[in-house]
């Protein structure tokens, strides 16, 4: 411990204190300041320039989901429209078929009819020419039968005998 | 990692406790006056020798010298200004000294140089020797000493690296070459060692102090580990310097909480609290006093290990051989000074962590109570 003490040299000391003073100053003034607020500087610089990054990533994201948005009411949008045209499509159609089944329906009840018209104007037609006919064969054969006294006779025997036998 | 740094400081303090039991059992032997030639005299080649050798290597010295021929007594370096304040300015050259041989007279007063330190004598220069120190008036020492030098150059170091580092920062947000090394460290500083101790919103106002300390530190450790020879932050006087400013620091920017804590430390009851402050007080100062004996003690231990490592070289000569016993130093000092280039961040980084450490404690603020 003497010798501890012995070595202090108070001048030593004193020329310390002046040096480090003046080089803390000297320091702070030219190095430490300029290099410290750099240092800062830079460190905000890379700090806003990843939280602009982040930002613009950020944006990028919900511009994408925005656009898968469009995209996905765009698709059921298209499919909704689709859907409603086949759904159109196929009514008309269906429509159209019903359409024609009636109207042909229409169109053939009213043949059958015109046809059932005309058939029984045929038919009555007919009857009355057949009628005709008939009585003109009849004429004829009446006329034939009644051309001779002795068929005159034959007839009225073979008709008395009807009657007769009646 | 402070566990780390603890068992270093264990395991180098024990080393420096064994060497230096032996050291001073040796120098308990000689007498003073013997040890005082023996740095002039002939080649360094006795564990006497050794250990003054070493002991003068860890003191202050007012000349720089980077070799001394042993058989001639030359000393290869230079001479430094000494600066004395002693009832006026006395300004002059240590080369008058004569390295502790010549009494130096300026302004009508007489000076000599012992151990390392300058004390005022009469014309003869005589020492009244008060044990092992002479009990001689010291004044003043101004001088720009070697560990003076060695702080102006890391001044100049740092202001020029750092200088450029800020500027570099003009032309580009990344710095290049040499500023691309600094800026970690910077960053090191406030992130590792400011941010988490002193709390995010009053850091700033300390940076420019615990960089400074960070810097000074280191490069001075690192600057006693090349052979230029320095031993500045083994100094008591500029350990106890930085532990000063990092204690006006803290008194100064202490909160009412701190203070609080020191004096009337709430949640306990009165007596209790009248038996704690004086605690606190004193740890109020035992604080600054690890500090200081922390940073010195293994600083002034790393050189004294890797000194006496390489004195292996002539020590171990007679036992093992020139052969053995040169690779033996060699290896084992080049393991301790990869360890003390740790130390040497070490000590800065513990000396500025617990600087914060101390300044985080008198800033908190307290909501939890």
């Amino acid at each position: 411990m003497e010798t501890l003490l012995n070595d202090f040299s108070p001048g030593l000391f004193v020329m310390q204190t002046v040096i480090l003073l003046i080089l803390i100053l000297l320091m702070r003034k030219f190095a430490w300041k300029p290099i410290l607020n750099s240092l800062q500087e830079r460190e905000e610089g890379i700090e806003s320039a990843i939280n602009l990054a982040e930002q613009a990533r950020k944006e990028i994201a919900e511009l994408k989901s925005a656009n898968e948005n469009l995209l996905k009411e765009a698709r059921v949008e298209r499919d909704n429209i689709v859907k409603d045209a086949k759904e159109t499509a196929t009514k008309m159609v269906e429509d159209s078929k019903n359409n024609a089944k009636i109207e042909a329906e229409k169109v053939l009840a009213s043949a059958r009819h015109t046809i059932e018209l005309e058939k029984a104007a045929a038919i009555s037609e007919l009857r009355l020419h057949v009628a005709s006919l008939s009585i003109e064969i009849a004429e004829k054969i009446v006329r034939t039968e009644l051309s001779s006294d002795d068929k005159q006779k034959a007839l009225a025997n073979k008709l008395a005998e009807d009657i007769n036998l009646n | 990692m402070k566990n780390t740094k603890q068992y270093f400081s264990l395991f180098l303090g024990f080393i420096f406790m064994i060497i230096t039991t032996f050291s001073f059992a040796n120098t308990a032997a000689h007498k003073d006056a013997k040890h005082e030639e023996s740095h002039n005299e002939g080649p360094i080649d006795t564990p006497e020798k050794i250990n003054a050798y070493i002991k003068h290597h860890l003191q202050d010295a007012h000349s720089f010298v980077l070799y001394t021929d042993g058989k001639t007594g030359k000393h290869v370096g230079f001479d430094l200004p000494v600066i004395l304040l002693d009832g006026g300015l006395h300004v002059f050259s240590a080369a008058k000294f004569h390295h502790g041989e010549a009494v130096v007279e300026s302004n009508g007063s007489y000076y000599k140089l012992a151990h390392g330190k300058i004390y005022k004598t009469n014309k003869e220069g005589h020492l009244r020797m008060h044990g092992e120190h002479p009990s001689n008036f010291r004044p003043l020492d101004l001088s720009i000493t070697k560990s003076v030098l060695g702080m102006l150059l890391t001044g100049l170091l740092m202001v020029i690296f750092f200088s450029a580092l800020a500027r570099s920062y003009k032309k580009g947000p990344i710095p290049t070459g040499l500023g691309r090394v600094l800026e970690p460290l910077v960053l090191y500083v406030r992130d590792e060692i400011a941010r988490p101790n002193i709390g995010e919103k009053k850091y700033k106002k300390f940076m420019p102090y615990l960089l400074t300390v960070f810097f000074f530190i280191w490069i001075l450790n690192l600057l006693g580990l090349t052979p230029l020879g320095f031993n500045v932050t083994g100094n008591i006087a500029v350990t106890l310097c930085l532990a000063l400013f990092t204690f006006i620091i803290v008194q100064f920017s202490a909160n009412k909480e701190y203070w609080g804590h020191i004096f009337w430390m709430p949640g306990v009851p009165v007596p209790m609290k009248i038996i704690l402050a004086p605690i606190e007080v004193l740890g109020m100062f035992t604080k600054p006093f690890s500090l200081t004996i922390r940073l010195f003690a293994n600083i002034t231990a790393g050189h004294f290990v890797l000194m006496s490592l390489i004195a292996l070289m002539i020590t171990m000569k007679v036992a093992f051989g020139p052969v053995a016993s040169t690779g033996m130093s060699l290896l084992l000092s080049t393991f301790i000074f990869v360890i003390e280039l740790l130390v040497a961040f070490l000590q800065a980084f513990i000396f500025t962590m617990l600087s914060s450490l101390f300044i985080g404690m008198a800033v908190v603020d307290h909501d939890h109570h």
